[in-house]
């Protein structure tokens, strides 16, 4: 009944396939085996330090009665709600700048934009420490406009404001991403009714960006909470706790009270971790698929004033980091103001700044090295296979890290790897353990971002390749990440910029063979250098920013290059 | 059993009290069906019956909790996909985007002992059966969707599986370009002779493209029958409303081959002894005429009268049982256009009435 003319080719001779059962061994193996292995990873590298920190607290003297006597105490007291103070005055100045600077950005015609969005990643291609650098040269003791500041810089207002310009990107990240959803039906309904513009703002555009708007608040409160650096370079007499942790375990040897207080200062974190799961939840489903995507309408009169905000916060910005760079290259501020590469020469200031820095390279670029094939295929075998609990247990571990601060990880690390029973002690004070460190820390944003991309891809992909009876690594190799080589810059791009600035985790890590460039602008602010200390932030930065540059530049290139197959497809 | 690239044997496919649930939720409940070599069966149902679930189970890309399945002599119930010897053209067709058509075609044959001659003579061969040659070097973005159709099944039987499964192939696809395809698919898998599975939710591809239809709901398989049953002799209600148009009438009693439907008396070829139930008929096969015919007609007004082109379809009210409306399709030549508004004699031939015992659905 059937036909049998199939095309035949005469000199093809009956072939065996290949045993497909070593292609489904091959797979469970990848599958299984790096799961197992992430989750081992992850266990060492940040459950198991976590649980020693949290454990270390039982040692406070006279059990809970001593936690009891620590936490009433009036100098703690005083420490809790100078940290409560700064962090919510932050978020009051960093949240309202970041809103109008995301809606200039995201629902206007201002020219420039490109241009605004480059300086607003700056605070991120420096250790936070900058800031703090820089507004001392403004308006510090010898500051050119001391007369601003009547009471001083150091303290309160210091350590506010150079929060408000580290953490800026931060929040500005998220709300860009709020608003860059927006369905134009929505908005096409509002004015058809007759709304005007504020309605439209209020009934429209805030209930879909206010969400956004409290999680950027949770993570900016979270960060100034657990950030130590500002503090330490600008904050005089005032203290906060995250001061006061890094300050007990590091200078006073007082573990168990910096595990006290490192715990504590876990609860912000988690809670506001609870808090945006539990609004992702909410939010499922706001822009529905058939959403149309919304431009704004051209409006002179509100793109003026929107690029007025928005040029005003980036030149605040801007001249945070004119300044610290500029001060890194003046001889001696404010006397003698003739240009001079003095502070550069890092042989005359310790001798640590260049050994710093090489250091500092070599953990972010190895950190980067590792940790974006790691993460990123951790992030697809997690997306696109399943493996049952080892899934959920994998999914918990990598959610883990964004919960735990930088200050309590740091603890955490010294607390369990300095252990003297610990087989592993010997990597403590070595690159590979900081490796591991800012492998940890950075992985869950490394890996989002990973995922936004793996989502875009056609979920048969992984299907087709079963049954085309091809091993799942050779189609992850062939197909998934040359699609996705764009996404690996971004992660890799990301990893290597955190740890070249990162100092909250590593601060604790470091042997003095291993100091890295931004624990050495610490130590140099520390030991008054403050000349030596803007010189190497600078360094910091600047290298961030061509590694940043480079790769966007890579980036487009790639694009372009791969533009024939990209079209019509994520 | 080393099937070759030249030699293509086409295998039965036999799908053994399959069963599958997403915790309480029943998917698939004991279904069984059998697959000639050479054959092409639909999988009809709609959306939520299991049929993507019963497919994915054949293919391996999921666990069934219970029952068999076994391809050629080979049971494959437990096998892992890639030990299962099929092709599958997905619903999105999963082309690699960035490799080439030629890639694409060939990314089935670089895990098996070929060398490069023989995988370039094999993708040319297929390029050739879907007559797409000269867009060898493109890359799927640059095709239509007809043509990235041809490259998903071209891919799926460059490797000669037993097997081809089809997911709902003609759904990405315009209705112009999608008529055309069904019966370019369907002379392909005839040419071929390669015994096939495809899932589809739309009844008019099902009907012309299968040698036999699994019409499904709610996990289980109401009827599997070639596609002139199905239409003609619904066995369930369900497959009775599910394929084509269907027209209901309550009877409270059956006795004699005749049902009692009120005052109204039919008579019935075959009928099964009890009441109260329903009376199926095709709109088609209900006849519409001015005077009564010998038997089973009955007086009715005409409420509705549409104009489809080849056809009119008409809306009428049995005088017996009023607020009873039925549907018919009458050829739309000169006769029945004088029907306008008329009171009609409305004939429901024996053989064409089907009584459903039971008043539910």
């Amino acid at each position: 009944m059937t036909s049998m003319r199939f095309p035949q080719s005469p000199r093809m001779q009956p072939q065996p396939k290949t045993n497909s059962s070593i292609a489904a061994r091959l797979d469970l193996l990848f599958t299984s085996g790096v799961k197992l292995v992430m989750v081992i990873f992850l266990a060492v590298g940040l459950a198991l330090p976590l649980i020693a920190m949290l454990s270390k607290v039982t040692d406070v003297q006279n059990g809970i009665a001593g936690v009891w006597q620590m936490l009433s105490s009036s100098r703690f007291l005083w420490l809790l709600s100078n940290s409560i103070k700064v962090s919510l005055s932050t978020v009051a100045i960093v949240i309202p700048a970041a809103y109008i600077f995301a809606y200039a950005l995201q629902r206007s015609w201002i020219p420039g934009k490109t241009l605004l969005r480059s300086i607003s990643l700056l605070p991120l291609m420096a250790p936070s420490m900058l800031s703090a650098i820089a507004l001392i040269y403004l308006f510090g003791n010898q500051g050119l406009l001391k007369s601003w500041f009547p009471d001083g810089i150091y303290g309160f207002s210091g350590i506010v404001l150079g929060q408000a310009f580290y953490n800026f990107p931060m929040a500005l990240m998220i709300l860009i991403s709020a608003l860059g959803l927006a369905d134009a039906r929505l908005y096409d309904a509002s004015v058809s009714m007759g709304a005007n513009h504020w309605k439209t703002f209020l009934n429209v555009t805030w209930p879909s960006t206010r969400y956004a708007v409290f999680a950027a608040s949770c993570l900016v409160f979270t960060q100034t909470v657990t950030n130590f650096g500002i503090p330490v370079v600008i904050g005089g007499d005032y203290q906060v706790l995250a001061m006061e942790a890094y300050k007990s375990v590091v200078g006073q040897q007082k573990f168990s009270e910096g595990a006290l207080i490192g715990s504590i200062l876990l609860v912000p974190a988690l809670v506001s971790f609870a808090v945006d799961a539990w609004m992702r939840g909410l939010r499922g489903g706001q822009v529905s698929s058939q959403a149309a995507a919304y431009v704004a309408p051209a409006n002179p009169v509100r793109d003026s004033i929107l690029l007025l905000a928005a040029g005003t916060v980036a030149l605040a910005l801007l001249s945070l980091v004119v300044v610290a760079v500029g001060a890194s290259l003046i001889n001696f501020w404010p006397y003698d103001l003739s240009l001079s590469l003095r502070h550069y020469d890092f042989e005359n200031s310790g001798d640590i700044g260049w050994l710093a820095y090489r250091n500092s390279l070599l953990l972010a670029s190895m950190t980067a090295v590792i940790g974006t094939p790691v993460i990123f295929t951790c992030a697809y075998l997690m997306e696109k296979t399943r493996s049952g609990w080892l899934d959920n247990l994998l999914r918990l571990l990598c959610m883990l890290p964004m919960a735990v601060p930088g200050l309590v990880m740091g603890l955490g690390y010294v607390f369990f790897f300095n252990h003297p029973d610990n087989p592993l002690n010997g990597m403590y004070g070595g690159i590979a353990l900081m490796i591991v460190c800012c492998m940890m820390r950075f992985l869950t944003p490394a890996q989002m971002t990973a995922t936004t991309a793996l989502r875009q891809l056609n979920e048969e992909i992984e299907y087709a390749s079963l049954s085309l009876k091809v091993p799942l690594i050779s189609t992850y190799r062939r197909v998934t990440l040359p699609i996705c080589l764009p996404a690996l810059l971004e992660v890799f791009r990301y990893l290597f910029v955190s740890s070249m600035t990162s100092v909250s985790a590593l601060i604790f890590l470091y042997s003095p063979d291993t100091v890295l460039a931004a624990v050495a602008v610490l130590n140099l602010d520390d030991a008054g250098n403050i000349g030596a200390a803007a010189a190497l932030s600078s360094l910091i930065l600047l290298t961030s920013a061509l590694v940043s540059l480079a790769l966007y530049v890579l980036t487009h290139g790639l694009l372009r290059h791969t533009q024939h197959w990209r079209t019509g497809h994520a | 059993m080393a099937s070759t690239i030249a030699q293509l044997s086409a295998v039965p496919l036999s799908v053994q009290s399959v069963g599958k649930s997403y915790g309480k939720l029943n998917v698939l409940d004991d279904v069984s069906l059998g697959v000639e070599a050479g054959e092409l069966v639909c999988l009809l149902g709609p959306s939520g019956c299991g049929k993507t679930t019963l497919l994915r189970i054949i293919a391996g890309l999921e666990k069934q909790d219970a029952g068999r399945l076994i391809l050629g002599i080979k049971d494959i119930s437990r096998a892992h996909p890639q030990e299962r010897d099929y092709g599958i053209l997905f619903q999105s067709y999963a082309l690699f985007p960035n490799l080439t058509i030629a890639q694409n075609i060939g990314y089935g044959l670089s895990t098996r002992n070929l060398l490069h001659t023989q995988i370039r003579e094999r993708v040319e061969e297929m390029l050739e059966l879907v007559g797409l040659k000269a867009l060898a070097g493109k890359y799927p973005g640059q095709l239509s969707g007809g043509q990235q159709q041809r490259v998903g099944l071209a891919r799926a039987l460059a490797p000669s599986p037993s097997l081809l499964l089809l997911d709902e192939p003609m759904s990405a696809l315009d209705a112009k370009v999608r008529e055309h395809l069904r019966h370019e698919l369907r002379a392909l898998q005839r040419k071929l002779g390669i015994t096939t599975v495809m899932v589809t939710h739309d009844q008019d591809e099902a009907m012309v493209m299968a040698d036999r239809i699994a019409v499904m709901n709610q996990g289980r398989i109401e009827q599997f029958d070639t596609p002139e049953n199905i239409y003609r002799s619904p066995t369930t209600p369900f497959v009775a409303n599910f394929i084509g148009h269907a027209n209901w009438l309550e009877y409270q009693s059956l006795s004699d081959g005749q049902a009692h439907l009120g005052s109204l008396t039919l008579q019935l070829d075959k009928a099964p002894i009890g009441g109260p139930g329903r009376l199926f008929c095709r709109p088609e096969a209900l006849r519409v005429d001015h005077q009564a015919q010998q038997s089973n007609s009955v007086p009715a007004r005409v409420i509705e009268k549409l104009f489809l082109g080849n056809r009119y379809r008409l809306t009428v009210e049995l005088e017996q049982l009023r607020g009873q409306h039925l549907v018919a399709e009458i050829s739309a030549d000169l006769n029945a256009v004088q029907l306008n508004g008329d009171r009609v004699w409305l004939t429901f031939p024996p053989h064409c009435l089907r009584a459903f015992p039971g008043g539910g659905q």
